[in-house]
């Protein structure tokens, strides 16, 4: 067991460093460097050397990419292009306001999608089931801009209700945030409910047909019981893992939902780094970004290990 | 030759049946319905458009939908409806080569791993789960970016990125035919290891990675559409549904008509797609529901 964790998070470690590489080879062999992109058609001359000599650029790709790593490893990301500011104070205030506007949908989205998926699967095939699920289905093909665009468009300029988008400066503390992320928190919380309520769904429909659950219905235990104690217990468990891909997957669809919102987050600060050619920002937010991925799994990956005794033993003999 | 006749001929009973077991339900319907509506609207789209999808007329700035033009105009004065038929033709183009892309590439590498296991498969493997933990948008943006927004950059890069997950399904799909016992009697009557993955490895494993493909095609479509909107994807004035929406969508206070008509195109059909993968899935005896979309 100890040994497995460890196997875990090393595995998880070596994700990141292969992340790592592939972001610093990626940026290397596309054309044109930091300097060159950055500095555009006076990208010549005089103003290029600098610009080398400035960031570094003129000693072999190796010795950066130690010199890098080591930076990062540190929690020094160096300094961005634009602005000339350090990174991680670019970073800072754009990380806590994506995690509130994460964690306030996953909050909000969990329980739900907990809720409506033990619904649709003990209602399977009948009008609760078909109702949620078809609005399931809607909600979670319909990219996140389309609804999120329909949501602003209905609930801020037909139904005056809310602001329409986000109008506060990047450094606001968390209560000022809040009434502006309602908005924002339905447009992610609808995709995410939708897809983990399919996979609760079907996780409890199989656990429905297995033998020891007959086994309790022929039994004669009566039937919310043997849905609490037999059923949910065995059907939650294989569903942390396909949530957790699901949350991860997510975060490249919050990178568009903070754009239609104009959100003060990670996601407006992918597209800012990118439109502005500012390579170091985005090597930044591929390691910030990777690290989220994987740290999730391997939080849920331990969490399956921990509650299912069965996996643990499963693990081991392998 | 009659023998491969034959086959041709197997070959187009079995599609028949499948298509015929996805129209049995409601849903398959639906979806095989909208998304053939959707493929022979793109193709014919523009022999019959009313209006020129470039004409800009200031004095038609946003007129709400009429006779003339029946969804409106945008804020440039183009007839919304003609930009609206007109607007899948990219997306579904290079959406669908992109799929087929990454269906070969994450299929052949996926049977391939599974194939040879080991230090290969390992190293693989790893560097495959390092490229899935980069969110897709980061990547696609930077090589947009770097690399211009033609087709030529996007179907291979959208095919490259959405090829990854199809890997890790096949190679597991022959994990699961890898120690049976036709394999292991093709192997002593020795056959080479190319007919092994040809004449047993593939025909099982085909249903699985087919449906994975079609899976990835409505989340690329959703990725491409994606890359529209934030202005990295078509350029203009090519129109593009993504494009449109993001276009109109500042203006849609007073021209509500301009965002909802291709909010409408491209919703209908990533739900067609989708539907039609579901049936598909479901029509070869695999349930993707329990699957996350990695």
């Amino acid at each position: 067991m100890f040994f497995l964790v460890i196997k875990r998070i090393l595995l998880g470690l070596i994700t990141l460093f292969i992340v790592s590489l592939i972001t610093f080879v990626g940026v290397e062999i596309l054309p044109g460097d930091a300097c060159t992109t950055y500095l555009e058609r006076e990208a010549y001359g005089a103003a290029l050397e600098a610009c080398y000599e400035r960031l570094g650029l003129n000693v072999p790709a190796y010795e950066r990419y130690i010199s890098w790593a080591a930076g990062v490893l540190q929690g020094d990301f160096g300094y961005s292009l634009s602005g000339d500011m350090k990174i991680n104070d670019v970073l800072g205030p754009r990380v806590k306001n994506s995690m509130v506007l994460a964690s306030a949908s996953i909050l909000i989205g969990i329980p739900i999608a907990l809720l409506l998926g033990i619904i649709t699967a003990l209602w399977r095939d009948k009008m609760p089931d078909i109702i949620i699920s078809t609005i399931a289905i809607f909600s979670m093909t319909i990219p996140e801009f389309v609804s999120a665009t329909l949501l602003i468009l209905i609930v801020a300029i037909w139904l005056e209700w809310l602001p329409g988008i986000v109008i506060v400066p990047t450094g606001v503390s968390v209560y000022e945030l809040l009434p502006n992320i309602i908005l924002p928190v339905i447009a992610i919380s609808m995709i995410m409910t939708a897809h983990m309520a399919r996979m609760v769904r079907s996780s409890v429909i199989q656990v429905m047909a297995s033998d020891y659950v007959q086994m309790a219905i022929l039994k004669g235990v009566p039937y919310w019981k043997m849905v609490f104690k037999h059923v949910l217990p065995n059907a939650l468990l294989p569903a942390i893992n396909v949530v957790a891909l699901t949350i991860a997957w997510l975060l490249g669809g919050v990178v568009v939902t903070e754009v239609v919102f104009n959100y003060p987050g990670l996601g407006r600060l992918v597209i800012e780094s990118i439109s502005n050619r500012d390579l170091p920002v985005v090597q930044a937010l591929a390691i910030i970004l990777a690290s989220i991925y994987v740290s999730i799994n391997l939080i849920a990956d331990l969490m399956t290990l921990m509650l299912n005794p069965r996996l643990k033993s499963l693990q081991i003999k392998k | 030759m009659n023998n491969k006749k034959e086959k041709q001929k197997n070959i187009l009973q079995k599609i028949l049946e499948i298509l015929k077991t996805m129209a049995s339900k409601p849903s398959g319907l639906i979806g095989l319905t909208i998304l053939v509506f959707h493929v022979v609207l793109a193709i014919t789209s523009p022999l019959y458009v009313p209006h020129d999808y470039k004409a800009i007329d200031p004095t038609l700035m946003l007129t709400p939908p009429s006779s003339e033009f029946w969804f409106g105009t945008d804020s440039l004065g183009r007839d919304v409806f003609t930009r609206t038929i007109l607007g899948g033709r990219t997306a579904l183009t290079v959406t669908f080569f992109g799929s087929l892309i990454a269906l070969l590439w994450g299929g052949a590498l996926g049977i391939f791993c599974g194939l040879v296991g080991g230090k290969t498969d390992d190293i693989v493997m790893r560097i495959i789960d390092a490229f899935l933990s980069i969110p897709w948008i980061l990547a696609m943006l930077l090589i947009v970016s770097l690399l211009g927004t033609t087709t030529l950059v996007l179907i291979p890069a959208l095919g490259f990125f959405y090829g990854k997950g199809i890997v890790r399904v096949a190679r597991a799909a022959t994990h699961d035919v890898i120690a049976k016992d036709f394999i292991v009697s093709a192997r002593a009557r020795g056959h080479s290891n190319f007919s092994i993955i040809w004449n047993e490895i593939l025909p099982n494993v085909r249903d699985a990675i087919m449906v994975e493909g079609a899976m990835r095609w409505s989340w690329m479509l959703l990725g491409f559409s994606s890359l529209s909107f934030l202005g990295f994807g078509v350029s203009p004035p090519t129109p593009d549904w993504g494009l449109m929406i993001s276009n109109a969508r500042g203006l849609m206070s007073f021209a509500y008509w301009a965002v909802l008509a291709p909010i409408f195109g491209l919703s209908t059909l990533i739900i067609g797609i989708n539907l039609t993968a579901d049936a598909f899935a479901k029509a070869l005896g695999i349930d993707r529901s329990t699957k996350a979309p990695v």
